[in-house]
């Protein structure tokens, strides 16, 4: 009986043990940067190159990264460029690394400008990745001005689910009519901040690109 | 004017005013003719206060005394522990001073009667034989007195006795001297044995100087055994002013090692993620952190059993009082282990500074910077091995402080607890105080508000008094 009793504290903690073993997921991150190839905006993917380094430097393994592309259509898996989920080896995982960073850089050396800019499709499709990878933190990193232009009859004015998903904007550009009436940049980020948040996630804007450090921070 | 939320009469000042003087006297008659049921109250209250601070207070210095008590019974007791294990080490040494070194004393003493009687035969073989005495010299006299001058033939027979004579001197002579010779030679041969005996006896006399120390010592102990037994005021200080050294010192060694632990931990925690996944966590720890930390604990137990195993420290009595075999069977099994771990630290620390170097490569290439490999890199990789294999055999040591720490921490928390108790026991008593003036300054500040009703009554008693006294007087 004695025995018995000794044998069931001992079973729970097991149990507590490899419960918890199988948490890793809820401390991963999932990063899905939408890259804005769209018009003059093309310009700016050089910067873009340095976030996604940083991002490569930050990630450890387990953890997700995925970067696509805002086109004329852009939820669509043809748009995303690279992803990877890291080993749990961190030898392997930076060997990953060195590949992803080829391919972005292939990228950005061989992009041309797309005629419209679909912003909700690559946020619908961002939305749909970090989901599939199970991270605990999920974070997506719009690289763009946030001016959607989208193709007759493409229906994108409905509320995306992103609960828990963390929305970065990043080096979100002045354009040369906000300058004439700054109103509309204000009313841009107003508009996106209120269509996240209103799908559960939350909106942040970071133009100051020296101040990576707290991009993946919720 | 009156304030608005004094206006009970709305619109009428003089009602509001005259319901509010009324409310404050039927207020103080109320306290007035309340007044001996009141003050009965506070007292009760007080003193009810005082009473339970003070029987609390009572409980708390009966349990401080209980405390001391077990305190000085626990202290004496591991004092006794201590010094008996000092006289048991010390007779140690007297028994393998004894076994070396008096053990071969019958064939030390055999030796020195050898010796001895070596020299004495030396002694005898060289001492002096007398020569002969001269039987004949009666007869040299006899032939002395022959008148030599007639004969010729005697002279010539005189001269023949002569020349023997001289020439059996001779022989004699040289007999003598190399006798002498030979008494010399033996003599210079007895010097070896002497310095042998000599050396013998010196090293006869270190062997019994050294026992004599010892045996001071053990005096020395068995005083303190007998002062601790005895249970004397000035061993319970000693023993006190003792374990709060041994605290501190032992505390500070402890930090000491927990930095070691701490760099040991840095050194493995990283290549772990390569075993176990760097991806992985238990709870709110990444697995390969915890993995990294159960090595090191797993050494430091290694290191625990080890020290047991030599009976350098007495935390786990089932250890030392094993049989011998097993003891060292234990011995080697823990000692192998760590020297596996200390391997496997070795090697895990090889495999941090491979990834480190991976790591910057990835960096200086995100950077797309030129990839530089540092100069002389094998001295940092040489030296986290020789680290990562000594850290674990040195983290064994921590067997020592932290028997002392735990052996005093039962002291010095016995006396904070004792401290503690009697400051408790004092405020208890303090607050019982402090209630009752405070119920004594309510009763007055009672009647301080009721002055007016009191010296009425004051003087309503005073005037019967008075008319009393009066018709008394008229009366007499």
């Amino acid at each position: 009986m004695k025995k018995r009793l000794f044998i069931i504290p001992l079973l729970l903690l097991f149990a507590v043990t490899f419960s918890s073993c199988s948490e890793s997921g809820s401390h991963s991150r999932g990063v899905y940067m939408l890259l804005d190839t769209s018009g003059t905006y093309a310009q700016e993917l050089g910067k873009a190159q340095s976030i996604i380094n940083y991002l490569l430097g930050t990630l450890n393994p387990g953890d997700s990264l995925a970067v696509g592309r805002i086109d004329t259509a852009s939820f669509s898996e043809k748009d995303i460029v690279a992803k990877v989920t890291f080993d749990n080896r961190p030898s392997v995982a930076n060997g990953q690394k060195r590949s992803f960073k080829e391919k972005i850089d292939q990228f950005v050396a061989s992009v041309k400008p797309s005629q419209y800019t679909d912003i909700a499709g690559g946020v619908l499709q961002a939305v749909e990745y970090l989901n599939e990878t199970g991270a605990g933190n999920k974070h997506i990193l719009i690289f763009s001005d946030l001016e959607q232009d989208l193709v007759k009859g493409y229906v994108r004015d409905f509320t995306i689910q992103m609960d828990g998903i963390d929305v970065v904007a990043l080096n979100v550009t002045k354009l040369r009519s906000d300058n004439v009436d700054p109103r509309k940049y204000l009313e841009r980020l107003d508009e996106w901040k209120g269509r996240v948040e209103k799908g559960g996630g939350s909106f942040r804007v970071i133009n100051d690109l020296e101040r990576l450090d707290a991009l993946l921070t919720n | 004017m009156i304030p608005n939320y004094l206006m009970i009469v709305p619109e009428s000042v003089g009602l509001s005013v005259l319901i509010i003087i009324g409310g404050i006297i039927c207020v103080f008659l109320l306290l007035y003719f309340g007044r001996i049921p009141a003050h009965r109250a506070i007292k009760t209250i007080s003193y009810s206060v005082r009473n339970g601070m003070r029987m609390t207070a009572k409980s708390v210095l009966l349990a401080e005394k209980w405390l001391v008590q077990r305190n000085r019974e626990v202290l004496l007791a591991a004092g006794k522990e201590a010094v008996e294990r000092t006289i048991e080490r010390e007779f140690h040494r007297v028994n393998s001073v004894v076994k070396r070194d008096l053990s071969g004393y019958p064939e030390l003493q055999r030796m020195i009667a050898d010796q001895i009687v070596n020299i004495e035969e030396d002694y005898r073989e060289s001492s002096e034989v007398l020569p002969p005495a001269p039987d004949w010299v009666k007869a040299v006299d006899a032939v002395a007195k022959i008148s030599t001058r007639s004969d010729s033939t005697i002279v010539r027979i005189l001269e023949s006795i002569h020349k023997t004579v001289n020439d059996q001197f001779k022989a004699a002579m040289q007999a003598y001297r190399q006798s002498m010779t030979e008494r010399h030679g033996l003599l210079s041969k007895m010097t070896p044995y002497w310095r042998k005996l000599a050396a013998t006896l010196e090293k006869v006399g270190r062997t019994i100087t050294g026992l004599q120390e010892r045996a001071t010592v053990i005096d020395k102990k068995m005083e303190e055994y007998e002062a601790i037994r005895s249970g004397a005021d000035e061993a319970e200080r000693v023993l006190t002013s003792s374990s709060l050294t041994q605290f501190f010192i032992s505390g500070f060694v402890l930090l000491i090692a927990t930095g070691g632990a701490i760099i040991n931990f840095n050194l493995i925690a990283l290549p772990m993620s390569e075993m176990v996944g760097g991806g992985s966590y238990i709870g709110a720890f990444q697995t390969s952190h915890v993995a990294a930390l159960v090595i090191i604990l797993v050494e430091l137990a290694m290191g625990l059993y080890l020290m047991e195993s030599l009976r350098i420290t007495k935390l786990f009595p089932i250890i030392g009082s094993m049989d011998d075999k097993l003891r060292i069977k234990m011995l080697w099994i823990t000692f192998l282990i760590l020297l596996i771990l200390a391997g496997v630290e070795s090697a895990l620390a090889f495999m941090r500074d491979m990834i480190a170097m991976d790591m910057q490569a990835l960096r200086q290439t995100l950077a797309n910077s030129e990839v530089i490999r540092p100069a002389n890199s094998w001295i940092p990789t040489v030296g986290q091995m020789v680290m990562g294999f000594i850290l674990p055999f040195a983290l064994t040591f921590v067997a020592i402080p932290l028997e002392s720490f735990i052996h005093s921490f039962r002291t010095v928390m016995g006396v904070v607890l004792v401290l503690v108790l009697r400051w408790l026991a004092f405020i208890l008593r303090l607050i019982g105080n402090i209630v009752l003036n405070l119920g004594n300054l309510t009763i007055n500040l009672y009647d301080f508000l009721i002055v007016p009703f009191l010296w009425i009554e004051n003087l309503m008693q005073k005037k019967p008094k008075a008319e009393k006294l009066h018709s008394q007087e008229e009366s007499a």
